[in-house]
């Protein structure tokens, strides 16, 4: 006891000890599965009837050749790449005006919106990608009737639309928070300069939430890119897979064809552009986090 | 109405309607996309799950016919839902208490210890946290093989050559498999969001804790845990949110609820019957049944927990 008092802030050596070897058995409990995804990544096929933990003989870099070019992943890629660029430029074109003017107009039926965008949040996309997807069928039925042509589903823009509008009551509540601590004076500064409404949100206002809008982006560039569910009931046509459904369909090949380097090669594919913006952005990603509040 | 005052008060009165007009016309235009994107993919299929749930409607054909309640008494009969149902429940208990006691632990350690590589542990501690649940079902379905797995020629050092464990194949042991990944997936998380509130607590209470002789175990029951407690508590919400979502994404991807339903959960068992087998009806009854259950254990947790804020 007498010890610990005069060791201000530190702790026993046992005690130290333990704590490292807990920190060190969750490290590794996490980096090892996806070191081991990367390494199995290069091996060849007949090396997976052999224990898992051997090294790889070689680069086998054809495994990659095959994911990219024979299971499609190449196409997935620029699927994925084009839904997640067009929903995050949709959200942010649609978000930010609709977070400013609800933030900083006073006018009649501002509380009701933004009570409605505050109750959006607790509605969470899985209970109603069903309705969704019976909504846009029915509208690709009454298509088919009248012009003979379906839009609806198997639409790349509308998976977009449909992320920017699930990410919407979030992004709203993210961004007017933000809005609303700002000072009236930037607004009356410009009114007496003579700028209208537009001029002043698009030149003064917007360029101050840039740090909030960089936040939103990062978090709904990685709900958007992982993203599977909304992906796999909208989109049934297989070129217009995004990658984790393409992944998915990988995991199912691998299990009848036993493709197994390929499948990891795949799965290196889908997580790498992820894990390097991570390494990029991890300090401002996690005080993000913790800024904008949780998000489930 | 005196001659001279009167243009320009028409002027003036004509100035100020153009202004008003302007205005109204500004804040129609910036939020109208957003609402109106918002009612049609939100606001109206929210209602729509609720207004299915009381017909009874199969298949791709329009006929629906009203049946009232008749659904939510077919849920209540049907041992695959109280299957589902199970699974959940032990689901939503286990995660939360094994994420909740880990992450609150190792936020501790790394916002009150001095560590070595304390950012190193932070930042790989959340990286399950930015990959797509699809990688991390398939990450684990590596893990879990019975021949080639990580885990099984892990377990053979101490168990020797006995017959492999299904981790997956099992209807047993499978959701333990599930319960294990979802922790994996989520502790990253809690963790970051702990230690930011934990950050908060002014070190001078520790400070004076520590000359009065308070150990490091008492000082994090004493202080830490009180004072992040408002935190805890919104956390403890999140928590059945997002194990009910979380646990289908993975369940979904991870074993499609098999073997035999034996994994299944709340949703993976609407999105099965909804969607797969096209039993809209009955389907979003058990989303109108799983909506209102979350709603209401997350109100009774809330009530539960309920402790007097403390402030510093």
């Amino acid at each position: 006891m007498k010890s610990e008092k005069q060791q201000f802030g530190k702790s026993p050596k046992i005690a130290k000890v333990f704590i490292y070897l807990a920190l060190a058995l969750l490290a590794i409990t996490i980096l090892v599965p996806v070191a081991w995804v990367f390494v199995a990544s290069i091996k060849e096929n007949s090396e997976f009837y052999r224990s898992p933990w051997t090294i790889p003989q070689g680069f086998h870099y054809q495994n990659f050749v095959d994911a990219w070019q024979t299971a499609n992943m190449g196409e997935y890629m620029l699927n994925s790449v084009l839904v997640t660029a067009l929903a995050l430029v949709l959200l942010i074109v649609i978000a930010l005006p609709a977070a400013y003017v609800l933030a900083r107009f006073k006018y009649k039926s501002k509380a009701l919106w933004n009570t409605l965008f505050m109750a959006g949040l607790f509605i969470n996309v899985n209970y109603i990608v069903v309705p969704i997807f019976l909504m846009l069928n029915n509208g690709d039925i009454f298509l088919r009737k009248t012009f003979d042509k379906p839009f609806f589903l198997n639409n790349l823009f509308i998976l977009a639309l449909v992320y920017a509008a699930t990410a919407l009551p979030f992004t709203v509540y993210l961004l007017s928070g933000y809005f609303k601590s700002l000072a009236r004076d930037y607004e009356e500064a410009a009114y007496v300069d003579g700028a209208g409404y537009f001029y002043t949100m698009v030149r003064v206002i917007i360029p101050m939430a840039k740090p909030s809008v960089v936040t939103v982006i990062l978090f709904n560039f990685l709900a958007f890119w992982n993203e599977y569910i909304i992906s796999m009931t909208l989109l049934t046509k297989p070129e217009l897979k995004t990658l984790p459904v393409g992944l998915m369909n990988l995991m199912a090949a691998q299990k009848s064809a036993v493709q197994y380097g390929q499948m990891y090669a795949g799965l290196v594919i889908v997580m790498l552009p992820t894990l390097i913006l991570y390494m990029c952005v991890q300090k401002k990603l996690t005080q993000g986090m913790t800024l904008g509040g949780l998000k489930g | 109405m005196a001659g001279g005052q009167c243009p320009s008060a028409i002027l003036k009165y004509g100035d100020e309607e153009m202004k008003k007009k302007r205005r109204s016309g500004f804040i129609i235009a910036c939020t109208a996309p957003a609402i109106i994107l918002f009612i049609i993919f939100m606001i109206v299929p929210t209602i729509d799950v609720f207004r299915m749930s009381l017909y009874k409607w199969g298949g791709y054909t329009a006929e629906k016919t009203f049946v009232g309640l008749e659904n939510f008494q077919k849920l209540a009969k049907n041992p695959k839902f109280f299957q589902a149902f199970q699974n959940s429940v032990l689901l939503i208990v286990i995660v939360t208490l094994v994420t909740f006691a880990l992450a609150l632990i190792f936020a501790a350690i790394l916002s009150r210890e001095k560590i070595k590589g304390q950012n190193f542990f932070r930042v790989v501690f959340y990286i399950p946290n930015i990959l797509s649940v699809v990688v991390i079902s398939a990450i684990f379905s590596a893990i879990y093989d019975p021949n080639q797995g990580l885990l099984n020629s892990f377990l053979q050092l101490f168990r020797g050559g006995k017959d492999p464990i299904l981790w997956l194949g099992s209807p047993k042991i499978v959701i333990y498999s599930v319960v294990i990944t979802m922790v994996w997936q989520a502790i990253g998380y809690y963790m970051v969001m702990y230690m930011a509130s934990m950050a908060n607590v002014p070190e001078s209470l520790y400070e004076s804790a520590s000359l009065e002789g308070a150990g490091r175990i008492k000082q994090f029951f004493s202080i830490t845990l009180p004072l992040v407690w408002t935190n805890i508590r919104t956390t403890l919400t999140f928590f059945i949110i997002s194990t009910i979502n979380m646990s289908f994404t993975i369940v979904k991807a991870m074993t499609s609820g098999g073997p035999d339903g034996a994994s299944n959960v709340f949703l993976s068992y609407m999105y099965q019957e909804a969607y797969t087998n096209s039993s809209y009806g009955y389907g979003m009854a058990i989303g109108v049944t799983v909506f209102i259950f979350s709603f209401a254990l997350a109100g009774i947790l809330n009530a539960v927990t309920k402790r007097d804020e403390i402030e510093f």
